[in-house]
Parts: structure tokens; C-alpha cells; sequence
């Protein structure tokens, strides 16, 4: 199993060096000017001259490239002029915050989607079929923000249910302890429980946000796959052996429709993870997506470079993830490097 | 997975989701009155001003957590707000001053200390003040702007005494010590933090506060939040009411506005005219308007290339310009015209003024025509995207009103980082911008964007030998005290940029500040950012 996972982990180096040509490249075609973006209002080309030379931007690209390869394999994925701060630093403090985020969502939504696609399943054609297809096709055509704003309107600004949305904690409160980086889990490490419900009380309206967002995908998912297998041989065999209706749809059939829906699951969760920027924005979420988009509008390279690379290396681990849970869902799919 | 349990899930987060609502201990009751929650879109990128690219909110920062010898008296602004006095100083770690004919003298006050508690110095001043010639970039720049240029004229007589010798006569000199940049450092703390590649500091600065002033950064979450304690010991004026500050920026004009209208924040300054608008007239909130100092927001052309460097085009954009229509729809009325002055207004000796064009369609076309374009032409607008909010409707309006006299212009929207760029290129032939200067002098105002000096400000590449001649007399004539031939030259030159008319001012914007209704002492900067040390709540 280890070797196989190490062989798995060794074909993604190359498409890992791709992604660091490819995001250098990229961000050196930018139209923008760092040097005289940073330089300030009232600077003269002299000053901006300085600052190119301090940033190291006046060197040729393939010198600039050989620095930036040096300096990651020591890992030090560089400085962001945005935030002041190593882009190692930011991701560490950013990432968790995404994460948490988006991981509750695609759980909340993986709770209401996944029955609600196996309901819509069995019971073809009913009421929950078709309420499964407009409430799935609402949710994904509503754009983020235009959810997360009405969210906010009507349970923060009318209602007054939800805390203000000020990000991942109230103004007045302190964060927990950092241990993971998730509150959620921090705050109940420290024994804190308010700070627990602090936290989940502003993750409330986002991660709704979010999971109506990933609704559709997942419900669509398993309503096909379910209705896939509700229709194949070992299914009927098993409803003419007289088994419980119960199970078979959940112990056989669903247990084989799942390998497509948890396929789907991580596709949703690495999208999430990075389309969530304008969830972030609305609810001041200090997460990754917002970061890199500030980063990219100010043409601060290194940032955006630490992302893509942070997401590449994401991506490598969810897929050999995927992979691995696949061999523990169906025996006869086996992990092959 | 079944039923049940799906049951039993949904309903578990409904049951969360409604209990979220939080409820306020009476310990932290205590600490929301003694500190002031501010939110604003955006954060300090570094908290010193003597950084490579520090951004405007770390102006914020560093205007009060550092003291400079001197600053601004207050006085009633247009608005009956407090406003900065231009011309009246008051001392901050300066007991004294006393002006000689080519230098300045300071007495620091004797008790004044940093935070880590060392007793301010001379030598402190002088290393500080080093510090903001020598570093390059914005610093440097804005120093050299009051003839401060070289180490050499920062003396320390002895340790309490400190000299400022004069490059050379300019009346901008002392007030340039008053704005953000001369801030005081503790340049042992800075010097032992400092390294070989680093021999300023910067890097050190950037993330801490190692100044003197009213309050001290104590938690500083890049991109999200900033945390300002008061300092208690602070000798530079009255010890201020808030105890903390808390900054939290939020992206969504929309919450921010929700923020204050539900009563959880204190404080916020950015947010679209039309918020401050509606804010004002529902009247739940203190909404303070003032026109931003020596600052215009304008339409550029470029006058070396065709078809711009013909005055009569100029002219008739000029009158084809739908001023009242940008007020009204744009602006939301917050702004102070700085079109339509009525025939035969004296040109006064100040700036921003009035100019005396107003929109007029058929003398536009008939420009135009005298111009030999008697059916127009094609060209681009082009606007910085990073203050998309005003700058994109108010093209709109310009577009369509120059497609009535023929000029057809296809908009250009620059990103913010790559704006200045396209600026220092002097190639855009049409854009609107917006110039303001933080020392409030016309003779200022006009070296940066009319001089034949061509400073990146100058978008046009405007060069006129009058008009420099005007400027440059204007410069001498304050440093000498000649009000007659100062009168003359600020007239002049101001007249002259009408005339020539190779940028048409539009508008003065304003600052627009939204703060709860026991929340006071609101002041008016030329820096246009919070002092929070003036501020009081409750």
C-alpha cells in the first residue's frame, strides 16, 4: 500500500514542476507593474527604478527563475508586498480558514444532498423528484454572493439571528489557541466552549451559503448513479430474494452507487476551495481565494505563485485521497501507481 | 446513511443556526465601550510609512502610533466640522520651536518616552528624520518636497535640543515636518532589529510599532484586522478617550453599511456615495462630508498628440461634459462643483476654483467643426478600475455625451496596478483621474500637475514656459513673504491653466465619515484618514 502511494505521489512531481514553470510564466505576462504598483502614489521613475532593483525584478527571467526555484526548495515560497508578510505565513494562517469553511459546507450540503438524491432515486417522478430538481437547479443558479448577501440581509440585518459578518470571529472575541487552524476543533481542544460556538455561529451563514451552492452537483450525482444501480441485476435479485427495501437501497445499492458521487464530492470540494473568493468577500472571511485575488490585482507575484502551488500540491493529495477511498468502497477497485 | 438520521441532522443545524445569535457578557459590554470598532474595505500592507510600498491605510497607522515635532491646530472646517488649521502649528514632541531666518530650532519635551519607556533624544529625531532622506521612494520624495533632502541639515545641539537647517528659503518646509512621514523613531529599538542588508530597519518597522505616539499596534492580522492599544505615558497632547481601537476590514460596502446600521460598528469611512446618501437622510448615524483638500477629480488629455493638442478640441470637451448629470448621478450631490462659475467671477487666489465652462451641446459642435473635425473622431477613455465605484459611471456619462458631438470613445478600463503604469507612459489620450496633494498650497498643487517638470501627476505632459515662469515666481514669492507678486503669480497661473485647459476639472470629492451617534470628535486631516486620538464614545 506504501509503495504504491509513494509511486502514486511520484507521478505527480512532474505535473507539479509544470504548475511552477507554468504560474512563474504566467504571472510574468501580466500586464501589471509591481514596481511602480508599489512604488507609491508620487514616486519618480528613479524611485520606482530602486524598487524594481529591491525586488529583484530587474534581473532576466531566467535568472529570476533559478532564484525562484532556489528559494522553494528551501521552502520559502517568497514575500507578499500585499500583506507584508512570507507567503508561508499566509497561506498557514489562510488555508485553515478556507478549509474549515469549505470542508463544513460540502458536509452540510453532502447531508441534505445525498438522501435527497437517493429519495429522488427510488421514488421516481414523485413530488421529491422533481422538488430535488428545482431546489438543486435554484441553488447552483443563484450566484454565491447574491446568497450570501440575502443570507446576511435577512438574518443578520432583519432578523438579527446571526453575529455580525466580521469573519471567522466577533470583534470582542479572542481566536482559540492555534492548533490546527480550525476553530471549530481548536475552541473544543481548549475545552472553550463559547469560543466553539462563537466560531460555528459565524461559519453558520457562509457555510450555507456554500452548501446551497454545491447542492446541485452532488444530488444530481446520486440520484443517476443511484438510479443506475437501482436498475441492474444484483438489485432485482435482491428485491426477489425478499430483502427489506431498506436493505437494498442502502446496504446494495447505494454502497455501489457511491463510488461516482464521492468522485463528485472531491471535485466539488477542490472547486470550493478555490471559487469560494466571493463567499469570502461577502461574510470578510480571511480565507485563501480572497488572498490570491487581492494578491493577483495588485500583480504580487509571490502570493499568487504560493497559491497555485499550495493548490496543485492540494489537488495531488485529493486525488490520491480519492483514489484510496475508492479501494476501501469497492474491493475491486485497487490503487495501481 | 437513512431517513432518520438525515431527519435528525437537518434539524440539529437548524437548531444551531438559530441559537447562534450571541450573547454579549458583561465583561465584554465593558471593553465594547471603551474600544471603537472601525471597518473599512481595506488594511495596512506595512505599519511603517517609511516602507517600500507601504499602502494609505498604513498612513493610518503610522500618523497615530508616532509623534512628529510638531502638527496642525484645529480649526471650523466649511462643514462646522473641525478641520486642520493650514497655517497655525501646535507642538507634539516639540516644547518649542523657534523659526530663525534659515533654520528652525526644537526644544523636545523633557518627559516624553518611547513605548518600551527610553527617553526621547535628539539623536532619536535626528536618526528618524536621516532615516526618511535616505530610505528612497515615497519617504524621500515627500521630504524632499519641503527642501529636506540631505542628513546634513538634521543637527542634534544637544540632547534635548535639535536643529533643522534650511536648503534654502520654502515656505513648504515647515510644513512638511508636520505631515506623517517625519515621525519619530526609537532608533536604538530600530538599530538593534536593523541588519547589514537592512541598515534602516525596514523590516523590523514593517510589523512593529517602535515609535512614542498616543497608541501601539498589538495585534495585526494582515488583511483582516488591526489592534491598536492607547499608551498611556503619551506625552504629545491630551491622553485620548478610546482605550482600544479595533479595525476589521470588510470587503462588502453592503455589510459595512449593515455594520452600522444594526449598531456593531463604530465606524467607517468608505462606502458608495449613494450609502452615505441614504445614511444621511434616514438620520440614525453622524455622517460628516468634507471636500478633500487641494484635490480634484479631473478629465486628462493628452496635449502633445493629435487630436488633443488642439486647444479648440480641448474646448469642446470642455462643453460637452455633462457636469450637473456626473453631480447628480455619480455623486449623489456629495462633491463641490468645480464647474460653471458665472461670467466675470475674479479669479481668486486659491485652488481648487471653479472654472467657467458648463455644458452646452451646440457650441461643443460648433468647436469641433472650427477645429476641422466637423464629424468627430474615435478615441479611448480610460479610468483606474480600482476606484471603479465612480470612475466607471462617470465615463459612461462622458462617452455619451461626446458621441452627441461625434467623438466616439471606447472605455478602457485599467486595473489599479497596472494604472500608474499607463500613467508614467503619458500615452492615454483621454482618462479621468483624481490629483490631491496633502500640503494645501496652489503652488503645490500646480508643480506636481501643470509644471513643465513633467512629474508622473502631470498626466497630460503639459509644458509651458508661462505657466512654469508663474509657478516657479509664486514659489519664491511665498518663501519671501511678497503677497503682491504672489497674489499676481498664483492668478496667473491659474488663469492660464483655463485657458490652455489641458485637463478640465470637474469636481472636489469628499471624504464621507459614518459613525454612530455617540461617537465624537471626528477631525478633518489633509491625510484624510481617522485620528483617533481626538475620538470620544459615549
Amino acid at each position: 500500500m506504501l509503495r504504491q502511494i509513494g509511486k502514486r505521489l511520484a507521478t505527480a512531481i512532474p505535473s507539479l514542476i509544470g504548475v511552477i514553470i507554468v504560474t512563474f510564466l504566467l504571472t510574468r505576462v501580466l500586464p501589471g507593474d509591481p514596481a511602480a504598483y508599489f512604488a507609491g502614489p508620487a514616486a519618480s521613475p528613479q524611485a520606482i527604478e530602486e524598487i524594481r532593483k529591491s525586488l529583484g525584478l530587474d534581473k532576466s527571467l531566467p535568472e529570476q527563475f533559478v532564484r525562484y526555484v532556489q528559494d522553494l526548495s528551501r521552502g520559502d515560497f517568497g514575500k507578499s508586498l500585499t500583506t507584508g508578510q512570507t507567503v508561508i505565513i499566509d497561506i498557514k494562517t489562510r488555508l485553515p480558514a478556507s478549509a474549515e469553511l469549505t470542508l463544513l459546507g460540502l458536509i452540510v450540503s453532502m447531508l441534505i444532498a445525498v438522501p435527497f438524491g437517493i429519495l429522488a432515486a427510488v421514488k421516481q417522478g414523485s413530488i421529491i423528484d422533481h422538488a430535488c430538481r428545482v431546489i438543486a437547479t435554484a441553488g447552483v443558479s443563484l450566484p454565491v454572493f447574491f446568497t450570501g448577501l440575502l443570507l446576511v440581509y435577512v438574518f443578520y440585518f432583519i432578523l438579527g439571528w446571526s453575529p455580525a459578518p466580521l469573519g471567522r470571529l466577533d470583534a470582542f472575541a479572542s481566536a482559540p489557541k492555534h492548533v490546527t487552524g480550525f476553530y471549530l476543533i481548536d475552541s473544543l481542544l481548549a475545552g472553550n466552549l463559547e469560543s466553539f460556538r462563537a466560531s460555528l455561529a459565524q461559519l453558520a451563514l457562509p457555510t450555507i451559503t456554500l452548501a446551497i451552492f454545491s447542492l446541485a452537483p452532488i444530488t444530481r450525482m446520486t440520484r443517476a448513479s443511484m438510479l443506475a444501480v437501482l436498475s441492474s441485476d444484483f438489485v432485482r435479485t435482491a428485491r426477489a430474494s425478499g430483502l427489506s427495501p431498506r436493505t437494498v437501497i442502502v446496504t446494495y445499492a447505494f454502497r455501489n452507487a457511491m463510488l461516482p458521487v464521492v468522485t463528485t464530492l472531491g471535485m466539488v470540494f477542490s472547486f470550493l476551495l478555490g471559487a469560494n473568493v466571493l463567499v469570502e468577500k461577502v461574510f470578510a472571511w480571511p480565507g485563501i481565494g480572497s488572498y490570491a485575488i487581492e494578491a493577483l490585482i495588485a500583480s504580487d507575484f509571490a502570493p499568487v505563485q504560493g497559491f497555485v502551488l499550495t493548490m496543485a500540491i492540494m489537488y495531488v493529495l485529493l486525488n490520491l485521497t480519492i483514489d484510496m477511498l475508492y479501494g476501501v468502497i469497492d474491493p475491486r477497485v485497487r490503487l495501481e501507481g | 446513511m437513512n431517513r432518520r438520521e438525515f431527519l435528525k441532522s437537518t434539524t440539529a443545524m437548524a437548531a444551531t443556526a438559530v441559537a447562534a445569535p450571541s450573547v454579549i457578557s458583561s465583561a465584554k459590554a465593558q471593553s465594547r465601550a471603551e474600544t471603537l470598532l472601525i471597518v473599512s474595505e481595506s488594511g495596512p500592507n506595512n505599519i511603517d510609512i517609511h516602507g517600500v510600498g507601504t499602502n494609505v491605510p498604513g498612513y493610518e497607522v503610522s500618523w497615530n502610533c508616532y509623534d512628529r515635532l510638531i502638527s496642525h491646530e484645529m480649526k471650523t472646517g466649511p462643514n462646522g466640522a473641525p478641520y486642520y488649521d493650514r497655517d497655525k502649528f501646535k507642538m507634539e514632541l516639540a516644547e518649542d520651536m523657534k523659526l530663525g531666518d534659515m533654520s528652525a530650532t526644537f526644544k523636545l519635551k523633557k518627559n516624553a518616552t518611547f513605548h518600551d519607556g527610553t527617553p526621547v533624544t535628539a539623536k532619536d529625531v535626528k536618526w528618524s528624520l536621516d532615516r526618511a532622506v535616505s530610505v528612497g521612494g515615497f519617504p524621500t520624495f515627500q521630504m524632499g518636497a519641503g527642501s529636506l533632502t540631505k542628513p546634513e541639515q538634521f543637527v542634534v545641539v544637544d540632547d534635548n535640543t535639535f536643529r533643522v537647517d534650511f536648503a534654502r528659503k520654502d515656505r513648504l518646509t515647515i510644513p512638511d515636518l508636520a505631515v506623517i512621514v517625519p515621525a519619530i523613531y526609537n532608533s536604538e529599538l530600530v538599530k538593534k532589529n536593523a541588519t547589514e542588508k537592512d541598515p534602516w530597519g525596514l523590516e523590523y518597522t514593517k510589523l512593529n510599532t517602535a515609535g512614542g505616539g498616543a497608541y501601539k499596534v498589538t495585534g495585526w492580522t494582515a488583511g483582516s484586522e488591526v489592534i491598536l492599544e492607547r499608551n498611556d505615558a503619551w506625552k504629545g497632547g491630551p491622553l485620548p478617550k478610546v482605550k482600544r481601537i479595533i479595525w476589521r476590514m470588510v470587503p462588502s460596502a453592503g455589510n459595512r453599511r449593515a455594520l452600522l446600521e444594526r449598531g456593531d460598528a463604530d465606524i467607517s469611512y468608505d462606502l458608495p456615495n449613494k450609502d452615505f446618501v441614504e445614511l444621511k437622510d434616514a438620520g440614525k448615524l453622524n455622517i460628516i462630508s468634507t471636500p478633500y483638500s487641494n484635490g480634484i477629480q479631473y478629465i486628462g488629455m493628452n496635449v502633445t498628440q493629435p487630436p488633443f493638442d488642439n486647444l479648440k478640441v480641448r474646448q469642446a470637451v470642455a462643453y460637452a461634459i455633462p457636469y450637473q448629470k456626473i453631480m447628480d448621478a455619480v455623486l449623489f450631490g456629495l462633491a463641490k462643483p468645480m464647474f460653471g462659475a458665472k461670467p466675470g467671477t475674479p479669479t481668486e487666489v486659491a485652488w481648487p476654483q471653479a472654472h467657467g465652462f458648463n455644458t452646452d451641446i451646440a457650441k461643443a459642435k460648433a468647436l469641433l467643426a472650427e477645429a476641422g473635425h466637423p464629424n468627430g473622431f474615435e478615441t479611448t477613455i480610460s479610468f483606474d478600475l480600482g476606484f471603479a465605484g465612480v470612475n466607471e459611471p462617470l465615463c459612461v456619462l462622458v462617452q455619451e455625451s461626446l458621441a452627441q458631438i461625434g467623438i466616439k470613445c471606447t472605455i478602457n478600463k485599467i486595473p489599479g496596478a497596472t494604472w500608474r503604469t499607463e500613467l508614467n507612459k503619458k500615452v492615454l489620450p483621454l482618462y479621468t483621474n483624481v490629483f490631491s496633494g496633502w500640503l494645501d498650497y496652489p503652488e503645490y498643487f500646480f508643480i506636481w500637475c501643470y509644471h513643465g517638470k513633467n512629474s508622473i501627476f502631470n498626466t497630460m505632459s503639459y509644458k509651458s514656459k508661462e505657466l512654469d515662469g508663474f509657478v516657479d515666481g509664486a514659489v519664491t514669492a511665498a518663501a519671501n513673504g511678497d503677497k503682491g507678486a504672489y497674489e499676481k503669480d498664483v492668478k496667473g497661473f491659474v488663469d492660464l491653466a483655463f485657458a490652455d485647459l489641458p485637463r478640465i476639472p470637474l469636481y472636489q470629492p469628499y471624504v464621507n465619515v459614518a459613525m454612530q451617534k455617540n461617537v465624537s470628535g471626528y477631525q478633518y486631516w489633509f491625510h484624510r484618514r481617522l485620528d483617533y486620538r481626538a475620538l470620544v464614545k459615549g
